[in-house]
């Protein structure tokens, strides 16, 4: 299948807004069914997280994350695909990553943000700091083994 | 080369970047990670386990038996922890 739209990606130290990135893609548009939307929040971890600090590797954060989105447009009847991933300091409660997926149907819209993720955090050259609370210490996150367990549901 | 680290692998190696001369019997990815795994201590801490290191050629994912390319830009990090 030839890709169906062309996705929007943006790494960016600032943070974004999911209501204008949704409104982006359906507005002006009568063929839009289905927005699915997932946005990713830093969390504090009953307490003991004072921050996530994200580095990335510039250039092939884009670069990684345009290659995955244009196999979804691929795999997917898609009418629009955006997705945005901070870097930098983030405290709990902000926003680290957004995924938006548009489509005529809801099942494409569903199943392609879930794909983007799952190959966002395995795919995608981001790596978490954490930084603890009441504590110069510093430490990174280790890579699950269920990360890469996420993939092979979309294998076959 | 042109190799560049990430992560804790730019903090145990105590560089993000820097420019090298391969010897020519380094032919591939693993070849690599080995050579450089013996040029000190900062090295072999950081790539003790080279299993685990991951590699980008010209900023893409590539596996450790990939043959390097004569001038790149070679990335070592450890797995990632995006999204």
């Amino acid at each position: 299948m030839s890709p169906t739209c062309d996705p929007l990606v943006r790494v960016q130290a600032d943070d974004f807004d999911p209501a204008t990135e949704t409104r982006r893609l359906t507005a002006g548009r009568r063929d839009v069914g289905a927005v699915v939307s997932f946005t990713g929040l830093c969390r504090d971890e009953n307490g003991r997280l004072e921050a996530l600090e994200l580095e990335h590797y510039p250039g092939m954060a884009e670069a990684e994350i345009a290659r995955i989105a244009n196999e979804a447009t691929g795999r997917w009847p898609l009418t629009g695909l955006t997705v945005i991933h901070r870097f930098g300091k983030i405290a709990p409660g902000e926003n680290i990553v957004l995924v938006v997926a548009a489509s005529s149907h809801r099942r494409a819209a569903f199943d392609a943000a879930d794909f983007l993720m799952d190959f966002l955090k395995s795919r995608a050259p981001f790596w978490k700091k954490e930084h603890v609370a009441g504590s110069t210490e510093a430490g990174w996150v280790e890579a699950k083994d269920s990360d890469l367990e996420d993939l092979k549901r979309w294998e076959g | 080369m042109k190799l560049i680290y990430f992560a804790w692998v730019r903090e145990r190696i105590g560089l993000s970047d820097e420019t090298v001369d391969l010897p020519a019997e380094v032919k591939t990815v693993a070849d690599l990670l080995n050579w450089l795994k013996g040029r000190g201590e900062n090295y072999s801490a950081a790539l003790e386990r080279p299993d685990v290191i991951r590699v980008a050629i010209n900023q893409e994912h590539a596996d450790h038996s990939t043959r390097l390319p004569d001038h790149a830009e070679i990335a070592l990090f450890p797995p990632m922890t995006g999204g």
